[in-house]
C-alpha cells in the first residue's frame, strides 16, 4: 500500500503542468475560476489545444487517437487541468459517442466522425431525454422508419444541452414497438442541419440558455448513420453511461472549488474577522473537505482495481452521487459566504464584453446563479435517486 | 391557549387572498417582475384600498392596528403569491417604525400617505462590509448648524430606487461596531448628494446602492433618540424578520403543494413516481420541515410583540434559523422530485426556491440567527434599555 506518486507519476505531472501553463489562455482560465460564463470558443480553443498535443482523449485507445496512459497518469492529468482553470471538456463528444463509435461503430464512421470529434471541429449533443421519458429512458418514443436507405425520424428530444452549438446529435430513437421496449432502441448519428430539426431553447431557473428542446420532423437520416445493429442501441448508451468513470465524481474541480471557497470566506468579513476564521462557517467548509478527500481515495481506489482488470461496475454510482453532493454543497457555502452580495442580479456582468458597473466583490456577482444552476447535477446523467438505486440493485443484491 | 384566528383576522386572510388570486397570478407576477418599475402601482392602490397599507398603524391613527399575527396573515399569503411590492420597506418597517417611536407631527405627516398609498419606504440599514450586523455603521451623521449631514453607503437596500424616503442608519457617535452611537434618520432620495443605483435581485425583487455625500436634512429627521437607535432598529427588523418567516411559509406551501400534485401525476416506468417510497418519504420530510416552519412562524409573529426584548430576539431568531434551513432543504427537493422540470424558468418552482433562498439572505441567514439566539440570553441591552421597555411605555421616548 503506498498513496504517493511515484517519481514516474511526478514527473509526468510536472510535464501537464508545464503544458497548462503555456498553453491555457489566462483569460478563460480567469472565467472558469470566477464561475463566468464560458462561450463556444473558449471550449473550442482550449480543446484544439489539448488536440495538438495528443491529449485531448486520454480514455481512447491508442490507435484511435488515445494516449495510453493509465488510470493514475488520467488522474494526474485531470487535476492539473482543473486546478489551473482549464474548461472542462465538453463531453458529448470525446467522452461519450466516440467511445461508442469506437466499439460499435462502422469503419466509415470511425473515418469520418473520430477525427473530427478530436479536432473540436464537431459539435456533439446528446438526445436521449424526452418529455415523457427521463428516468424511465427506455419508454422513449421518438420513431425511426425505415424507407429505403434513410430513416424517418419523428419525435421530441428534450434538456438537450448545448444543442444550440451542435453540428451532430446521438439520438436513441425507436425502431421497433414490438418485443421488450429496451430491444426496440437503436443508435443513430443525426446532423443537426438536416431538414426538420428544430432547436428550442429552454431557459433554465438561473436565466441561462444550456438546454434545448430538439423537435424532429420527418428528419432523413441515411441508415449507415445507423451505429451497430439496430435494435442494439440500449446496450450502447449502457456501454456509455460505465464507460466514463474517472471524471464522473468531478474531485479536481471540487478541489478547485474548496480553495475558491476559502479565498472568498478569507476576504468577506463577519463582526470584523474574516470570515473563515468564524468557527461555524470554518467548520463547515472543513466538513466538506474531509468528504473530499475521502471521496478523492476512493475514486483511486475504483481505478486501481480497473487496472487489475475488474470492469467497470456499478461503483461509478457511488462516484456519482458523493461527488454531486458535494459539488453542490460547495456552491451552497460559496454563495453562503458573500451573505447579503448574493442577491444582486446582473447575468451580464458574468459574461463577456461587461462595461457595466458592478455591486460588491466581483467574485459575488454569479454565485447565486452557480447554486440554482448546480442543482442538476443530481438529477442529470441518471438521477442520484436512480443511482442509488442501481448501487441497491446491482451491488447489494436488493 | 388558541390557535384559532379571530373573526377579524380570519377575514383579513380571506381579503388579501382573494385580492392576490384576481390580481396577483403567476402570470400577472410575471409581467409586473419585468415591468419598468419592478412593482405594480395597480395592485399597491389596492392594496391601500383593502386597508393593508395601514395594517401596524394604530386605530386612532386610522390604521387597522394589527400586530405580529396580522402581519404574518397577509406576508403569509404574499409568499403563496410571490409578491414583489415594497410592503416589508414601507408597511411592516417604516409605518410600524413610525407608529411606535414617530413624533406627533412625524404620524401625522407620514403616516396618512403611507395608508394612501401615496408613500413608499425603504429601509438602508446595511452596509457592504457589515454582513449581517446591524451595528456595523459607518455611515455618519453630524450636526451642523441645526441640520443634519450625513455622509456614507448602504448597500443592497430592498426596493431603495422606488421609494419616497428613506430610513438610514447612521453613527452619530462612537466607533463603527459600537452598539451605542447609532441613530435613525428619514432621508429623502431626491436630497442633494443622495446618489442611487437599481438593479434586480435574483427573487424578481428589486435593490439598490445608495451613497450619502453631506446630505443636509432638517434636525426634525431623525426618528426616536439620537445615539440610541439600535434598540428600535432592532424591534423593526425583528418585525421585518417574523414577516419574513411567513412569507416564507406561504412559498413553502406552494412548493409542497405543486410538488405532491407532480409526484401524483409524472408517471415514469409506468407508474405516478409518488409510487416509489423514496420519493414518498422525501415528500413526509418536506411536509414535517414545512410544519415546523408554520409552527415558528406563529411562535414569531407573536413574540415579535413581546415587551421583553429578549423573548423576542429569542423566538424571532428560532423562527429565522430553522425556516432557513427548511426552506433550503424544501426548495431543493422540490427541484430534484421534479427532475429536468425543476430547473425551468417556466415552472413556478424555480421562482419560489428563489424567494425561499433570498429570504435566508435578507436581515441574517440561519447560521446568524444560530449564534443570535443562543446569545440572546446572554446579551446585555446595555445602556440602552431605555427603548426596550414594555410598548405601553414607548410613548414616553
Ligand atoms: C441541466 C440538464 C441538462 C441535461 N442534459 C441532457 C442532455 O444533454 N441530453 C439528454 O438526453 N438529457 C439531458 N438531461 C436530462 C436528464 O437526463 C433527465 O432530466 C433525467 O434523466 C431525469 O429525468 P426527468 O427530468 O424526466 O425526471 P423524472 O424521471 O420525471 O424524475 C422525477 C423525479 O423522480 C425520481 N424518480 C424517477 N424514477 C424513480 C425511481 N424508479 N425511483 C426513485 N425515484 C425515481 C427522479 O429521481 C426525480 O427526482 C439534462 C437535464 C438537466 C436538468
Amino acid at each position: 500500500m503506498d498513496l504517493n506518486y511515484t517519481d514516474e507519476e511526478l514527473a509526468f505531472r510536472d510535464e501537464v503542468r508545464a503544458f497548462v501553463r503555456d498553453k491555457l489562455p489566462p483569460q478563460i482560465s480567469r472565467k472558469v475560476i470566477e464561475h463566468k460564463r464560458l462561450t463556444k470558443d473558449d471550449y473550442v480553443t482550449w480543446q484544439k489545444a489539448l488536440h495538438a498535443r495528443g491529449w485531448i482523449a486520454p480514455g481512447w485507445p491508442k490507435e484511435f487517437g488515445g494516449t495510453g496512459w493509465n488510470p493514475v497518469q488520467r488522474h494526474i492529468f485531470e487535476e492539473e487541468c482543473a486546478a489551473a482553470g482549464a474548461p472542462r471538456v465538453i463531453a458529448f463528444g470525446v467522452d461519450m459517442v466516440g467511445p461508442v463509435i469506437i466499439a460499435f461503430g462502422h469503419p466509415w464512421q470511425k473515418e469520418r466522425y473520430l477525427p473530427r470529434i478530436l479536432s473540436s471541429d464537431d459539435w456533439w449533443c446528446q438526445g436521449y431525454s424526452e418529455p415523457g421519458s427521463g428516468s424511465d429512458l427506455a419508454s422513449l418514443k421518438t420513431r425511426a422508419e425505415r424507407k429505403g436507405d434513410h430513416y424517418i425520424v419523428n419525435g421530441q428530444k428534450t434538456w438537450t444541452t448545448l444543442a444550440q452549438y451542435a453540428d451532430m446529435m446521438f439520438c436513441l430513437v425507436r425502431t421497433s414497438t414490438e418485443g421488450k421496449k429496451q430491444d426496440g432502441i437503436s443508435f443513430l448519428l443525426i446532423d443537426m442541419k438536416t431538414p426538420g430539426i428544430t432547436v428550442r431553447p429552454i431557459i433554465t431557473l438561473d436565466g441561462e440558455h444550456e438546454v434545448n428542446e430538439v423537435w424532429l420532423e420527418n428528419v432523413q437520416v441515411p441508415v449507415e448513420n445507423l451505429v451497430g445493429e439496430e435494435g442494439r442501441g440500449w446496450t450502447y448508451a449502457k456501454f456509455l453511461l460505465s464507460h466514463e468513470r474517472t471524471g464522473i465524481a468531478g474531485v479536481s474541480r471540487s478541489k478547485r472549488e474548496l480553495a475558491f471557497v476559502k479565498h472568498i470566506a478569507s476576504e468577506q468579513s463577519q463582526g470584523g474577522r474574516p470570515l473563515i476564521e468564524n468557527v461555524r462557517f470554518r467548520d463547515k467548509i472543513s466538513r466538506v473537505e474531509i468528504d473530499l478527500m475521502a471521496l478523492e481515495i476512493t475514486v483511486l481506489r475504483v481505478l486501481a482495481a480497473d487496472r487489475q482488470g475488474r470492469p467497470p461496475g456499478p461503483e461509478a454510482s457511488i462516484l456519482k452521487i458523493k461527488g454531486t453532493e458535494i459539488q453542490q454543497a460547495l456552491t451552497e457555502l460559496m454563495m453562503e459566504a458573500v451573505g447579503p452580495w448574493a442577491l444582486p442580479f446582473l447575468p451580464d456582468s458574468w459574461g463577456d464584453h461587461w462595461l457595466g458597473e458592478r455591486v460588491g466583490p466581483e467574485y459575488a456577482a454569479p454565485l447565486a446563479a452557480q447554486y440554482l444552476n448546480f442543482r442538476k447535477v443530481s438529477i442529470y446523467g441518471g438521477s442520484n435517486e436512480i443511482q442509488r438505486n442501481i448501487v441497491s440493485q446491482m451491488i447489494l443484491g436488493l | 391557549m388558541d390557535f384559532d384566528y379571530t373573526e377579524e383576522q380570519q377575514l383579513l386572510e380571506d381579503s388579501v387572498s382573494k385580492f392576490l388570486e384576481k390580481n396577483y397570478t403567476f402570470e400577472q407576477r410575471r409581467q409586473i417582475v419585468a415591468s419598468r418599475v419592478g412593482y405594480s402601482p395597480t395592485a399597491w392602490e389596492g392594496l391601500a384600498n383593502l386597508g393593508l397599507l395601514g395594517l401596524p398603524i394604530p386605530q386612532d391613527r386610522d390604521g387597522f392596528g394589527g400586530g405580529g399575527v396580522e402581519t404574518m396573515i397577509v406576508m403569509e399569503a404574499f409568499g403563496r403569491h410571490l409578491v414583489v411590492e415594497p410592503y416589508l420597506g414601507t408597511v411592516v418597517m417604516a409605518a410600524s417604525c413610525i407608529a411606535t417611536a414617530g413624533t406627533d407631527e412625524q404620524k401625522q405627516y407620514l403616516l396618512p400617505p403611507i395608508m394612501e398609498g401615496r408613500m413608499r419606504f425603504a429601509c438602508a440599514f446595511t452596509e457592504g462590509g457589515g454582513r449581517y450586523d446591524l451595528d456595523h455603521v459607518e455611515t455618519t451623521a453630524r450636526m451642523d448648524d441645526g441640520q443634519w449631514v450625513i455622509n456614507g453607503a448602504k448597500s443592497v437596500v430592498m426596493h431603495g430606487a422606488v421609494a419616497d424616503l428613506l430610513i438610514v442608519s447612521a453613527r452619530t457617535s462612537g466607533a463603527v461596531t459600537d452598539r451605542n452611537g447609532i441613530s435613525l434618520f428619514f432621508v429623502h432620495p431626491a436630497e442633494e448628494g443622495v446618489s442611487g443605483r437599481e438593479y434586480p435581485t435574483y427573487d424578481g425583487n428589486r435593490a439598490a446602492e445608495i451613497g450619502f455625500e453631506n446630505v443636509r436634512v432638517s434636525g426634525d429627521s431623525l426618528i426616536g433618540a439620537a445615539d440610541r437607535g439600535l434598540p428600535l432598529l432592532e424591534l423593526i427588523v425583528d418585525r421585518a424578520i417574523a414577516a419574513l418567516c411567513a412569507e416564507a411559509v406561504g412559498c413553502m406551501k406552494v412548493l409542497n403543494d405543486t410538488t405532491l400534485e407532480y409526484l401524483k401525476t409524472r408517471q415514469q416506468f409506468g407508474v405516478p413516481i409518488g409510487r416509489f417510497q423514496v420519493l414518498q418519504h422525501r415528500m413526509v420530510d418536506m411536509v414535517m420541515q414545512y410544519e415546523q416552519a408554520k409552527s415558528m412562524a406563529l411562535l414569531a409573529a407573536v413574540k415579535v410583540d413581546d415587551a421583553d426584548p429578549v423573548e423576542r430576539r429569542k423566538a424571532v431568531s428560532a423562527a429565522k434559523e430553522l425556516i432557513g434551513r427548511a426552506g433550503r432543504h424544501i426548495s431543493q427537493q422540490a427541484i430534484q422530485l421534479h427532475g429536468g422540470m425543476g430547473m425551468t424558468d417556466e415552472l413556478n418552482v424555480g421562482h419560489y426556491v428563489k424567494r425561499l433562498t433570498a429570504i435566508d439572505t435578507l436581515f441574517g441567514d440561519a447560521d446568524h440567527h444560530l449564534d443570535r439566539f443562543a446569545q440572546a440570553e446572554s446579551a446585555q441591552p446595555l445602556n440602552v434599555a431605555a427603548f426596550e421597555r414594555p410598548r405601553s411605555k414607548w410613548r414616553k421616548i
